[in-house]
């Protein structure tokens, strides 16, 4: 007790001279200031280091209703004037779309896109030729110059580096020599590497005139912005379709890797864009940042080897790349030679999150990425201060960071094909300018290249963002029938099916598709509903007609069905709740299954009863009405005469493509009844489902469609989605949807 | 036992269960006050009472002290602040620029941020914010003493550097800024004298090639040309102009900015309800070049009333008034009223690019259709225009009609209160253009830490109803790692080695981790634990709390977690292994057995916990469900409000707080599997307790309440759908079913 009175006694003391302190403290500064203050006056608010404060008073506005006008008052020239103006004065560095692009192209045919004839005798990369067949092979190809709104040269111009073997020379004379050069204008010029040792100058080596450049390493400076494009730089190797997924298969929690920050590359003794990585070595750790660097490069690296180089080399030789690649959270980009590496998208597609140290990289389809939602962008300057950023950065945040690699690598990265359409894409953007993609478009799942503006510019109109704007689907869907036979009795299963879907009571129409030879039949025939059946007769009568993108479909849901499908208002009632909680991908009845037939060598088809699936048939499935202007639109017409020519698997086709769209399974839900080929099979389909030809067609339709799509988009899922109480024992009269269980 | 049963109870909710549920929280009652608090007074003595009291008033006495001489040094400066309020913008002091001062050169069309900026004035702070200072006002003239600019320091300007200086990016320490401001006023360059204002600048002490220093600037170029950038040449600073065309602006070192409206502190007009308008398209610009409104006048005729076409008023006198005033054909309407009367107003360039239109058009809640070829939009930076406006070539002013009407309504809406929203957050007043601006400066200069699209572009609205899942990707993970069961035991052992032993059947199993509760007694020895194929670890706790079962373990090494009571017995291997193969495909949801809703009383007016069999389903009790193990991260540190300490309290609902928590992040319902509804609980099912299960019942309720007060919204998710294998209950041979055995009710 003694001791505890004597340490409050202290303790107060303490306080009382802590408080004296105080008092002392303010007084004496203020006696001091007091005086001083009072001399400059005069002054005080104006000297350095004083804070501003807002000056009372009336203060005249900065510009006066009465002066704009009289400055505006058509005193200045005729603005078609001074837009023709402009395309004289901002050419060359100066170039945007405004001044050296002709629109005019565009606006008969719209975008598309012409290719040179290859001459003969002209040597062509490989990179190149991916390049050309990937426009040839997309929507936006024409093969006549005079439909053309873009021209992509047959002359490789991939590689403008002097020293190098794919240099290509004489290539101003030969371009000007092409007829429809027309000073550039309108064309579009791809290139990964330009310059030499040792300056590496981003010149191409002749005269781009009005073209655009499709450029990689460019720099901010030369980047002519909304004209030209920045690409990344990808190796020879990278496949021309299809192309690798990323890395990433799990979300591990907490998402830190076994190294921090790693890179591992060459450094050069001679020439420019050496500094930032000779300096690496003040950063590196050997622990969790391991940024190693080889002096060893070219033949004669050993003149110019500096004091660090064996040591370098040394610990170099010990880490594996690949190794620390997968097992580091953060991966470092330095810039090389030029300022783009090849260390961009080896890192993006490890989901390992790209620090950049690129200063004035223009980085790849920066017009359209948000970089900062992928990647960390650091200074060079800040080298020292990179390992402290990475590490203050939040864990949620590099969870997010390394998804967003995932997607914008199979979004627009992953295959020559994928980078030369997000090109295109953005330029078709500019040209349309009112019907092009928002930011959130570009840069949420699935991104630009599956999201068309032409179908609308609303993000509310996709199935993509309902969750992003906090808004849902439309509550009703519109079925569409697909009729090929002639209406003869009151009976046929179509009635029937009429009456059931529009008895639904999400169903707001009902759209019967007449792809039958036989005549429309009068509108009494059909039977009385109460919404709207609308009776289309098909054009074409094809197949894939069943999936154009009609006026008529007012809602977001649209059910797709075949004329013999046997289906329960409830089933319908059913699945159309459960389509509203995935509005993305495709929830139908009957399931089937895709298989690696490892003996053949390719992908086998199987409508076996499995105990898993891939594809649900569209015979009877519920979709986003989106996704039959993506199948109009998107897929290729080859693809679609051959659906066409057979008359068969439109349903797989469109499988493949929702899947590749949003990287999932379908949905299954409950049927009510099985046959032995499900609810399809009475009248004039059931020869067509039992053909055995048929099932080899389909067969080779899953191979060919793998082909094009350049993997396999198909995802298998094992559950199916079955109402809450389904087949419980409880009292049927607890169950909403008891007729699915009623035989 | 006791807190055997009140745990099974609360797993079974709705099942017959009774115990000494009201002993149990009294045990623990008691258990926590005789280890503190309440001991602590009683053994104090009254000599020590005076004493502290009196320490406690010298404490008192001297904080009060320390307050006045506080605030008296304040009062005095406040004084001087008062004589200074009376200060003017006269009083500056006057600077004479002698005629051959030098001159800036003309701002450097390549300039970049890592060019021709200083980043290691900035430095590296843990805030990740830029620092700005001002520089003191003073009034340049030339050797004649013309002042440099004809209105000096202009209102706007004021407005402008006072909201810095009140921000949190103000510094009025010179050495540690990082951004400087020049007090000189170039907002309106007709009112300035170029070459001097340029003197005037390169005579600042700190402005070292323009090096850091930004100019604010909305009205840039003169008569005749009208350059799209202040003419003033200002070395390498950067400039916040309004009206910059895609060839002055230097992408990335420029900003953007509006011009601002006078209008918009004058006028007050409520937002509108979006949704259709009188008027399809207006036009209310009054300085509208007689080419462009020739093709106006065209349109109107095509399309009729649906366009309006005003112009100023002829009969007017000129002034303040005739700005509020439009006319069309001798009829008289207010602006900027009239504005809200269209879905579309039209915002054509005019001698410059930026229109201050387009401020008023915003306000109005109108959605702009900007035709101004080759403008830099205001912040385009960082605001995705495209969702609040309509651009349009100048060359297809004519298609314009067309072109708006091919727009879908929904999308109208979404733009009109996209518009109104820009015009709040980004247009407002001088202080909303400032404050983005240097945000958006500030966004360079710490890239990582920048703000995100959404933060800058969705409204108020859309922030509340959107979602951004943390596990975006659709990943559908790998079979192979398996998932780590959680179990959660207090002290039945007897039970936790039967559950233990059933689930280590589950072939996906990777690791089992035992979390001991019960702090009072070890865990049985090693040897007498069942011997299983997996790694088997225990963890004991600090203290015996609920929120120990969604701990973060780091013995957690699979994404997937499987959250078990020691008590659940009655899974089968197929049914967890189907669950396990479920979460696989919804890797960002909850996957769990049985099913509970949560429902709207009407007649009390608040939300109800139902654990009937419904066709319904919002959440799934987490006796046994698998999930990602980042919600473990997010329960532990995440939860909002004191929903944790809540649940502890309570000891009940860390299922329903875990089901919202989830919810509420992802937008997205729990997917419940096969048909179980309940958790038998075989020792109790011989006791009836009906009235126990209503206070249940009650305390569930109060926790959806309380949990939805917390959260300010209701997240969960009402689906009528459950998962089961693909065969199940089909006529198929069980032998060929990959999940024959999935369990009953």
């Amino acid at each position: 007790m003694q001791a505890k009175k004597r340490y409050l006694t202290l303790f107060s003391a303490g306080a009382c001279l802590i408080l004296l302190f105080c008092f002392g403290g303010i007084q004496v500064p203020l006696s001091r200031r007091g005086p001083s203050r009072r001399d400059d006056h005069s002054l005080t608010g104006y000297h350095p280091g004083a804070r501003w404060r807002r000056f009372p008073g009336s203060l005249q506005p900065f510009s006066s209703w009465e002066h704009d006008q009289s400055d505006d008052h058509n005193e200045h020239i005729s603005p078609r004037q001074k837009r023709d103006a402009n395309s004289g004065v901002y050419t060359g560095k100066r170039c945007r779309m405004d001044s050296c692009f002709d629109f005019s192209l565009c606006a008969r045919n719209g975008f598309k896109v012409y290719v040179y004839p290859q001459q003969k005798g002209e040597k062509m990369s490989e990179s190149y030729q991916n390049i050309l067949s990937s426009i040839e092979g997309s929507r936006f190809y024409t093969p006549d110059p005079g439909q053309a709104c873009l021209f992509v040269l047959s002359l490789d111009t991939l590689d403008r580096d002097q020293l190098s073997p794919q240099y290509v020379h004489n290539l101003k004379a030969k371009i000007q020599s092409l007829p429809l050069w027309n000073g550039g204008r309108n064309h579009i010029i791809f290139n990964l590497y330009s310059g030499t040792w040792p300056d590496y100058t981003e010149d191409l080596g002749f005269d781009i005139g009005l073209a655009m450049l499709a450029k990689a390493s460019i720099s901010t400076e030369n980047f002519r912005p909304k004209f030209d494009v920045s690409i990344p730089l990808f190796s020879k190797d990278h496949p021309r379709t299809g192309g690798e997924r990323g890395y990433l298969k799990h979300n591990t929690i907490p998402p830190f890797r076994k190294y921090m920050l790693v890179f591992k590359g060459k450094r050069y003794l001679t020439g420019i864009g050496s500094d930032t990585r000779n300096a690496l070595y003040h950063v590196h750790n050997s622990d969790d940042v391991v940024l190693l660097t080889t002096c060893k490069h070219g033949k004669d690296w050993q003149k110019h080897k500096d004091a660090r180089c064996d040591k370098d080399n040394t610990e170099y030789d010990k880490y594996d790349y690949r190794e620390m690649l997968y097992n580091s959270t953060f991966c470092l980009v330095p810039r090389g030679r030029r300022l783009g590496s090849f260390r961009f998208l080896e890192a993006l597609q490890a989901a390992c999150v790209p620090v950049m140290l690129s200063n004035g990289w223009e980085l790849p389809f920066s017009e359209i990425i948000d970089w900062n939602t992928a990647a960390v962008i650091g200074d060079e300057r800040l080298l020292l201060q990179i390992p402290s950023t990475v590490r203050s950065i939040h864990q949620d945040q590099i969870l997010s960071l390394r998804q967003q690699t995932q997607f914008l690598w199979e979004a627009y990265f992953n295959s020559v094909e994928k980078i030369v359409l997000t090109t295109l894409e953005i330029i078709q953007d500019r040209v349309l300018q009112h019907t092009s993609r928002s930011n959130l478009m570009w840069n949420s799942l699935p991104g630009g290249l599956f999201t068309l503006p032409q179908y609308s510019t609303y993000l509310g109109e996709f199935p993509f963002y309902y969750a992003k704007l906090g808004i849902k689907p439309y509550p009703k869907f519109t079925a569409i029938i697909h009729v090929v036979t002639p209406l003869v009795s009151q009976s046929q299963p179509v009635m029937k099916l009429l009456v059931a879907v529009a008895k639904s009571q999400h169903c707001a129409q009902v759209i019967v598709l007449w792809n039958c030879d036989k005549p429309l039949p009068a509108k009494h025939r059909w039977p009385p509903t109460s919404v709207p059946v609308i009776v289309i007769e098909g054009e074409s009568k094809l197949i894939s007609s069943r999936f154009l993108p009609y006026d008529t479909i007012p809602t977001d849901a649209v059910l797709s069905l075949d004329e013999d499908t046997v289906l329960s208002t409830t089933e319908v009632d059913f699945a159309f709740t459960v389509w509203q909680s995935f509005p993305d991908r495709i929830v139908g009845y009957p399931a089937r299954s895709h298989f690696w037939d490892s003996n053949k060598e390719r992908w086998g088809y199987t409508s076996k009863w499995t105990n898993d699936y891939s594809m649900v048939l569209t015979g009877a499935a519920i979709y986003h009405k989106y996704y039959h202007y993506l199948y109009t639109t998107y897929l290729p017409a080859s693809l679609k005469t051959m659906v066409d020519q057979m008359s068969n698997c439109e349903d797989i086709l469109m499988n493949f493509l929702v899947s590749s769209v949003s990287k999932l399974p379908p949905i299954k839900v409950t049927q009510k009844k099985q046959y032995k080929e499900t609810m399809m099979g009475q009248s004039s389909r059931a020869s067509r489902w039992a053909d055995p030809d048929h099932f080899a067609q389909r067969q080779t339709c899953m191979n060919k469609f793998a082909s094009w799509f350049g993997t396999m988009p198909l995802v298998h899922s094992q559950m199916r989605l079955d109402p809450v109480l389904f087949k419980d024992q409880v009292s049927i009269l607890r169950k909403k949807y008891r007729d699915i269980e009623r035989l | 036992e006791s807190q055997t049963c009140q745990k099974r109870r609360r797993m079974t909710s709705g099942n017959h269960c009774k115990s000494s549920w009201d002993a149990s929280v009294s045990m623990y009652a008691t258990g926590k006050y005789s280890s503190r608090g309440p001991a602590l007074i009683p053994r104090m003595k009254t000599k020590h009472r005076i004493y502290y009291i009196t320490l406690f008033s010298v404490v008192l006495l001297g904080l009060i002290a320390t307050g006045m001489f506080q605030f008296w040094p304040h009062s005095i400066e406040s004084a001087a602040d008062w004589s200074l309020d009376k200060r003017s913008v006269h009083d500056a002091p006057l600077v004479r620029l002698p005629v051959s001062s030098p001159i800036p050169e003309r701002g450097d069309l390549g300039c970049r941020m890592h060019t021709c900026f200083d980043v290691y004035r900035c430095g590296y702070n843990p805030k990740n914010r830029i620092k700005v200072y001002i520089y003191p006002l003073q009034k340049f003239v030339d050797e004649l003493g013309v002042p440099i600019s004809s209105t000096g320091l202009s209102r706007e300007y004021n407005d402008l550097l006072s909201a810095i200086s009140d921000s949190d990016f103000y510094t009025d320490d010179v050495t540690r800024a990082c951004l400087f401001i020049p007090s000189i006023d170039v907002l309106n360059q007709n009112s300035l004298r170029i070459r001097e204002t340029a003197q005037a600048l390169a005579m600042l002490p700190r402005w070292d090639k323009g090096m850091n220093h930004l100019l604010f600037n909305m009205l840039p170029g003169g008569p005749p040309d009208y350059n799209t950038a202040l003419d003033v040449p200002r070395d390498r600073a950067l400039l916040a102009g309004g009206g910059f065309s895609t060839w002055t602006y230097r992408q990335g070192y420029d900003v953007s900015i509006p011009v601002y409206s006078p209008l918009s502190a004058d006028v007050e007009l409520p937002e509108r309800q979006p949704g259709p308008r009188r008027y399809f398209i207006l036009s209310s610009q009054t300085a509208i070049h007689r080419e462009y409104r020739a093709e106006l006048e065209r349109l109107k005729e095509e399309n009729g009333e649906a366009l309006l076409l005003l112009d100023k008023c002829s009969n007017l006198s000129q002034g303040a008034a005739a700005a509020r005033k439009r006319c069309y054909k001798g009829q008289v309407y207010d602006y900027p009223q009239i504005l809200q009367e269209s879905s579309f107003c039209v915002v054509l360039r005019g001698a410059r690019l930026g229109q201050a239109a387009l401020s008023d058009v915003l306000q109005a809640g109108c959605v702009p259709v900007i035709l101004a070829d080759s403008y830099i939009l205001p912040f385009s930076e960082v605001l995705d225009w495209k969702r609040a406006s309509v651009v349009i070539p100048e060359e297809k002013l004519s298609e314009m009609y067309t072109i708006l009407k091919s727009i879908p309504h929904r999308q109208v809406e979404e733009m009109q209160r996209q518009a109104r929203w820009f015009w709040e957050a980004y247009f407002s007043s001088m202080k909303a253009i400032g404050v983005t601006t240097l945000q958006i400066i500030n966004d360079r200069i710490y890239p990582y830490a920048a703000r995100t699209y959404e933060q800058w572009n969705n409204p108020p609205v859309v922030k509340w109803s959107s979602v951004n899942s943390p596990l975006f990707l659709p990943l559908i993970p790998p079979r192979a790692p398996g998932f780590t069961a959680v179990v959660l035991t207090y002290d039945r052992v007897e039970s936790l080695f039967r559950v233990i032993t059933e689930i280590s059947k589950v072939p996906s199993l990777a690791k089992l981790l035992v979390v001991w509760n019960n702090q009072n007694k070890s865990p049985p020895e090693e040897s007498l634990w069942p011997k299983i194929g997996v790694p088997l670890k225990v963890v004991r706790t600090k203290e015996n709390k609920l929120s120990n079962r969604f701990f973060p373990y780091d013995e957690i090494e699979t994404e997937a977690v499987l959250a078990i009571d020691d008590d659940i017995i009655m899974l089968t291997s197929d049914e967890l292994q189907f669950g396990y193969e479920v979460w696989r495909e919804f890797p960002d949801r909850l996957v769990g057995y049985p099913g509970r809703l949560h429902l709207w009383d009407h007649e009390m007016g608040k939300w109800k916990y139902e654990s009937e069999w419904t066709n319904e389903v919002s959440m799934v009790l987490t006796g046994a469900a698998f999930y990602h193990k980042y919600f473990n991260y997010l329960y532990t540190y995440k939860m909002p409000g004191d929903i944790k300490n809540w649940v502890d309290a309570h000891m009940n609902c860390e299922d329903i707080a875990m089901n919202f928590l989830v919810a509420n992040i992802t937008g997205k319902a729990p997917i419940k599997v096969t048909p179980r509804k309940k958790f038998k609980c075989p020792e109790c099912t011989a006791i009836d307790g009906l009235s126990l299960d209503q206070t249940h019942m009650v305390e569930r309720s109060e926790c959806i309440n309380k949990f939805a007060s917390v959260f300010g919204t209701m997240p969960l998710k009402v689906v009528e759908h459950r998962a089961d294998p693909v065969l199940y209950k089909d006529d198929f041979p069980e032998k060929l079913k990959s999940f024959p055995n999935i369990g009953s009710l």
